[in-house]
């Protein structure tokens, strides 16, 4: 049913990614899909790298991890930008297009009224795109 | 980006571990313990996610208080205060001033023929985030872009007043406000020497002052991986030390300038554009309009903080180049033509003739000049220079350092000239030609409507240009409130987006109070005396610039 799951991750909040990795993986499994790991990241130094580079290859390193727990072929992306937190949106759907992935499974909070100033990554995703989201809420 | 990271293939068969080694070759990295956004405080309050840097913060928001609330409380005591010590630094210090901006613009024009202009910022592989246009919309918007609205026509006018009027002496000390040795009686001499000291305050060192702090962050920050924050300019000197409180004193004082900076010519801009919209379409220039001009950018400025750099201030940014480019054209084609023509080039020339002179840091004998105009607009440029400096930098990813001199310094330097010969030039004309003494007898905010009325179209003219004042007015908002926000995060650049629309808006409420409690100026005074702390800052990050790119591969 699908072929290509693209997984928007952020290494700075593994933990709480963790049940939509596992979903992403059991879904590998299941259609035998490949999955594709991606991260926006400023191109200024991060907690995580001090360069966009060196993003890349931690990136690349935690998704040969999570290939060793569904078994499928696994790949990575990461997008730079300048202002990623403005960026997010734009640079996800670009990644659907660039990657063809045929369902999205990422990580959301819960509803809040915050959103209707600042949608939600996911909503704004979801929302925008022809292919399938599976949004995951993890409670805080 | 895989393409970009050298180990990335070699590595396929390394454990994989936390242990991942970082790029070699692109870039030299500082080696340092130091993990970005470790002394960062990370919580959720009321439904917001807030990550900052706890000290920096803290302290700046309670200095920032404190400073609105006994500038509102004690305002006629602290006034003559703040007005002391800015004269007595003019005063005393501007041989300090003129000579440390001399040395900023000699490195920023040697570095441009040295090998190090190879070096990139980035790193060898790094790619530019935004095209040739966006980016220098983006570096003229937040460097100038509203004082050239302002001082456009009135500076070549007030100068070429004062130099025609020559010298006066008083007990040996000369009285008159004349550049050098003015220019008595002569109106083609006063006139060239009003367009080179306009000239010699927006052209070149101006700009170098925020290329030198523009780079030092930058390389700092792409090339060597330190956080994008002002104390890591500071690297090549304290070390690990910049991690603790000297570093929280250089961001803390980044903070403090850049916030009150843009508040107090936030407030002083609301009520010129005030005075402009009422003498064009008689709108009541009083509190309420104001304080309605204020409310009115802060909210598009919020807006275009949340949509980011690329679609917010770089798209504003393009506009303003757009209408900016498009009131020069008109001016330039309505206006003495041939005259702005010639004069671009003769303004040039004799702004390199007298630039020796009007640059020399000693012996002058026009000191009100030199200390009231020159020394107060280096005082002025140098307190902007951690904003602008380092939302330039910010976005000057993936250029070689001669690029980007050449875009920092070369070409907004001959725009400036541009800009002062036709908005300047039209003015003298009009005064010379015409004989009409209008444009000189205004306020200094009307003084270019003043000057476009006397051209065609004049209410569109007028229109575009209260228009350029307040979208100039926006994008030094917006991208102020982004340094602000990844200053007191820490250099973190993707903090929680509230954080950001916390600033903007702190910004419009601080310059309404100021505006209606009064203290604007006195304020504005003391941020200009940041220029003396920044100025030890800039001579910092010289030494850094240059000890940084010579550990830099040049690709």
């Amino acid at each position: 049913m699908f072929k290509k799951i693209m997984v928007p991750v952020d290494l700075a909040h593994t933990e709480l990614l963790k049940p939509s990795l596992d979903l992403a993986a059991d879904i590998a499994k299941l259609y035998q899909a490949d999955t594709c790991y991606i991260s926006v990241t400023a191109n200024t130094p991060s907690a995580l790298a001090k360069t966009p580079e060196e993003y890349a290859q931690k990136l690349e390193a935690f998704a040969k991890e999570q290939g060793q727990l569904h078994g499928q072929e696994v790949s990575s992306k990461v997008i730079t930008s300048p202002d990623p937190v403005a960026d997010m949106d734009d640079a996800i759907l670009q990644a659907i297009d660039d990657t063809d992935a045929d369902l999205v499974i990422m990580t959301t909070h819960l509803p809040r009224r915050l959103d209707i100033v600042m949608p939600s990554n996911g909503s704004k995703v979801a929302s925008h795109t022809d292919v399938s989201v599976f949004l995951v809420r993890h409670s805080d | 980006m895989e393409k970009n990271s050298p180990n990335a293939n070699s590595d396929k068969d390394a454990p994989v571990s936390d242990g991942v080694p970082a790029p070699e070759g692109p870039a030299n990295l500082i080696d340092t313990d130091y993990v970005i956004g470790q002394d960062n405080v990370t919580t959720r309050k009321f439904g917001l996610d807030v990550d900052l840097h706890g000290k920096v913060f803290t302290i700046s928001s309670l200095l920032i208080l404190f400073f609105v609330f006994i500038t509102l409380a004690l305002q006629d005591e602290v006034e003559p205060v703040f007005n002391a010590i800015f004269s007595f630094l003019t005063g005393n210090l501007s041989w300090f001033f003129l000579l440390a901006a001399n040395i900023f613009v000699i490195l920023a024009v040697a570095l441009i023929f040295t090998p190090m202009g190879k070096v990139r910022i980035g790193g060898a592989h790094a790619t530019p985030d935004f095209s040739y246009l966006g980016w220098f919309a983006m570096l003229f918007a937040a460097g100038m872009g509203i004082g050239l609205m302002f001082y456009g026509v009135s500076e070549p006018l007030t100068h070429f007043g004062t130099a025609l009027g020559g010298t006066s002496m008083e007990n040996g000390v000369r009285t008159d406000w004349a550049p050098l040795g003015a220019a008595a009686g002569d109106q083609d001499a006063a006139m060239s020497l009003a367009m080179a000291a306009t000239i010699f305050h927006w052209g070149l060192h101006p700009w170098g002052i925020y290329a030198v702090v523009a780079l030092a962050l930058a390389l700092f920050s792409f090339n060597k991986g330190l956080p994008l924050t002002m104390r890591s300019i500071f690297y090549p000197v304290l070390g690990e030390r910049i991690w603790g409180w000297p570093g929280h004193v250089i961001d803390i004082l980044a903070v403090f300038a850049t916030l009150f900076g843009l508040a107090t010519s936030l407030g002083l801009g609301a009520s010129q554009a005030s005075a402009g919209l009422a003498y064009l379409f008689d709108i009541p220039n009083n509190d309420v309009t104001m304080v309605l001009l204020i409310v009115g950018i802060s909210a598009v400025a919020l807006i275009s903080v949340l949509v980011g750099v690329d679609k917010g201030v770089q798209r504003l940014s393009q506009l303003n180049m757009v209408l900016a480019f498009l009131l020069l054209a008109f001016v330039i084609a309505v206006g003495p033509t041939l005259a702005i023509a010639t004069g671009f080039f003769k303004n040039l020339g004799s702004y390199l003739a007298d630039l020796p002179a009007l640059s020399m840091p000693f012996g002058r004998e026009d000191a009100n000049f030199s200390q009231g105009w020159t020394a107060f607009y280096w005082a002025w440029w140098i307190s902007w220079s951690p904003f602008v400096g380092m939302f330039i930098a910010r976005v000057s990813r993936g250029r070689t350092v001669r690029e980007f001199l050449i875009a920092v310094l070369l070409v907004p330097s001959l725009v400036s000239v541009l800009w002062m010969t036709a908005f300047g030039g039209t003015a003298i004309d009009q005064v010379i030609t015409d004989n009409f003494q209008g444009v000189k007898d205004a306020a200094l905010e009307l003084q270019l409507f003043v000057m476009l009325g006397q051209l065609p179209l004049t209410q569109i003219t007028s229109f575009v240009g209260i228009v350029l004042v307040m979208v100039f007015f926006i994008t030094s908002s917006d991208s102020g409130s982004l340094v602000i926000d990844s200053i007191t995060a820490g250099g973190k650049v993707d903090a929680p987006k509230p954080q950001r629309m916390f600033w903007a808006i702190i910004e419009g409420v601080i310059a309404i109070a100021l505006l209606l409690g009064g203290g604007l100026t006195a304020l504005q005074t003391a941020v200009i005396t940041t220029g003396l702390p920044f100025t030890l800052v800039l001579l910092v990050a010289c030494y850094a610039i240059v000890k940084g790119l010579l550990s830099e591969p040049r690709s």
